[in-house]
């Protein structure tokens, strides 16, 4: 079973090294016990750009799909037996990165 | 057999075997849903063919085959839509033989999946009451004053999260197992409280079924997790505030306090098993948690012959010990009342103000504070209190009660 673990942004600032430095033991964690599936971090909102082709004629804007004052700034996407598992994981990612996380399974 | 003794039997397998096969089937079958409506189909045959038939020997194992029967033609028709994946992982799983142990019931996988944290606490409540009390969906809706739909849907999607996100079907680990517990215990707790203080304008002051339901679930954890002293703790707290039920509530329907309670209607028996058990876990010599605090005060209480007789000293040590466990406003309050009956109203008056900012929104920090101006003579600023109190109080009972008690204030 695999979840999507999301990192939500919701205070100003970039994560600091401390923060880095306990991501990294994390993910080390994560791929020693076979956990591991993907991760990373992601550039904030401003960086994005909507693109929508359902009319034939793709069409471009500027920014997020939704603003919001809190935002996906990062996300592991792990294998868990269960439910249990994948928040015992996401608590503990949660403490490394210093963020609330949301946790979501995959179809 | 006459037909009348064979509804009571069906009543009472229901009772004691809802659970037991919604459990097993949920095992076997990996899914709430399949468990459920097998289940309920089960019944609905056992109430056509016992009354014709007979009752079988062993109802508890008639209505698990029956249940067995029911989800294996419901995978088979939908397997003929569906593909073939679903009968193979049937037909691999053949009901291992039942594991020895009380940790190993099947009936406590089940609790622990329905009180499951990843689920809202009113998910929680329904579901429990569902699959593990066995209550219809009518019944649980009404108990809470929700839309029949409304709680159907709550339920629905409860269970699509649980197979969507894959919450297990274990018991938790030794060392989750104790604060997964104490989420259960939560849930009950909040069952029993909502069956004993009622809310809602139309509704009983008390509902007896939800009291009832809570403890016999409680019973039922108890039974399958005997040394757990935070289980014992909140079995005896719900047994003996039960107890005085029938004392609690006036004729015409206004709510008695503990001081105008007549103490000769209390349930002997109840207080009797409540004191039992508060008297078993001073034995066990371990740190009490919360519940087991909260049932030893009810233990007092329901020792003393009236309210002048009751040791209050010992109440506020408990209370004292409480407030270390749990620092909430509402502890500090009920704590406030003991300091009453100790150091007098003027005293628990100036604890009772400083819980303003955090409980001024709370019915019961007005009528205690109210309660109080009204002993110290300030009628003006009590007959305000209790204003207030009415105005937030949402059960029936008690709106009555603070009603009379302001209109005696001259």
């Amino acid at each position: 079973m695999r979840y999507l673990v999301s990192v939500i942004h919701d205070r100003p600032g970039l994560a600091t090294p401390e923060e880095d430095a306990a991501i990294d033991v994390f993910n080390d964690r994560l791929q020693a016990e076979g956990h591991w599936v993907f991760a990373g971090g992601l550039a904030s909102p401003d960086a994005a750009t909507v693109i929508d082709n359902r009319g034939g004629e793709a069409m471009v804007t500027d920014g997020p799909f939704l603003e919001s004052k809190e935002y996906l700034i990062g996300f592991w996407i792990i294998k868990a037996a269960d439910l249990d598992v994948a928040l015992k994981l996401a608590a503990e990612g949660s403490r490394a990165c210093n963020r609330k996380v949301e946790v979501r399974p995959f179809l | 057999m006459n037909g009348i003794d064979v509804r009571e039997v069906i009543t009472r397998a229901h009772r004691e075997e809802w659970a037991r096969v919604v459990a097993s089937l949920t095992r076997r079958f990996g899914d709430l849903d399949i468990a459920e409506e097998a289940a309920a189909e089960a019944f609905a045959t056992a109430v056509e063919r016992w009354p014709a038939d007979g009752v079988p020997p062993n109802p508890g194992a008639w209505l698990t085959t029956t249940a067995n029967h029911k989800a294996i033609d419901r995978l088979r028709r939908e397997n003929k839509r569906d593909d073939k994946h679903k009968e193979a992982q049937m037909v691999h799983d053949d009901a291992p033989p039942e594991p020895a142990g009380a940790i190993d019931d099947d009936r406590l996988r089940l609790i622990f999946t329905c009180c499951h944290p990843a689920l809202a606490m009113e998910a929680r409540v329904a579901l429990t009451l569902r699959m593990v009390a066995g209550l219809t969906m009518p019944e649980i809706a009404r108990a809470f004053l929700v839309a029949e739909s409304a709680m159907g849907q709550r339920i629905t999607r409860a269970k699509a999260k649980i197979k969507a996100a894959r919450i297990p079907y274990r018991v938790p680990s030794a060392e989750d197992l104790p604060a997964r517990v104490r989420g259960v215990l939560a849930v009950l707790y909040l069952v029993f409280n909502e069956g004993y203080l009622a809310t809602g304008p139309d509704t009983d002051p008390v509902r007896h079924e939800l009291t009832a339901e809570a403890i016999r679930l409680t019973r039922l954890i108890r039974a399958l997790l005997p040394d757990d002293g935070e289980v014992a703790g909140l079995l005896a707290l719900m047994l003996l505030t039960e107890a005085r039920r029938a004392a609690r509530v006036s004729a015409g329907g206004e709510l008695v306090a503990l001081d105008e309670q007549d103490r000769g209607a209390w349930d002997a028996a109840l207080i009797a098993e409540g004191h039992r058990l508060v008297r078993e876990r001073l034995a066990a010599g371990v740190a009490p948690g919360r519940y087991q605090i909260l049932a030893a005060i009810n233990a007092v209480h329901t020792s003393a012959r009236d309210m002048r007789d009751t040791d209050w000293s010992q109440v506020l040590a408990l209370y004292d010990q409480l407030v270390r466990l749990d620092p909430s406003p509402i502890i500090a309050l009920n704590r406030a009342i003991a300091v009453a009956e100790l150091d007098g109203p003027e005293v628990a008056l100036a604890a009772v103000d400083r819980l303003e900012p955090r409980l001024a929104g709370y019915h019961a920090y007005h009528a205690t504070r109210a309660d109080l101006l009204r002993r110290l003579g300030r009628g003006q600023e009590s007959r305000a209190a209790y204003d207030r109190a009415i105005d937030l109080a949402g059960n029936t009972a008690e709106t009555a009660y603070l009603t009379r008690r302001r209109d005696q204030l001259r």
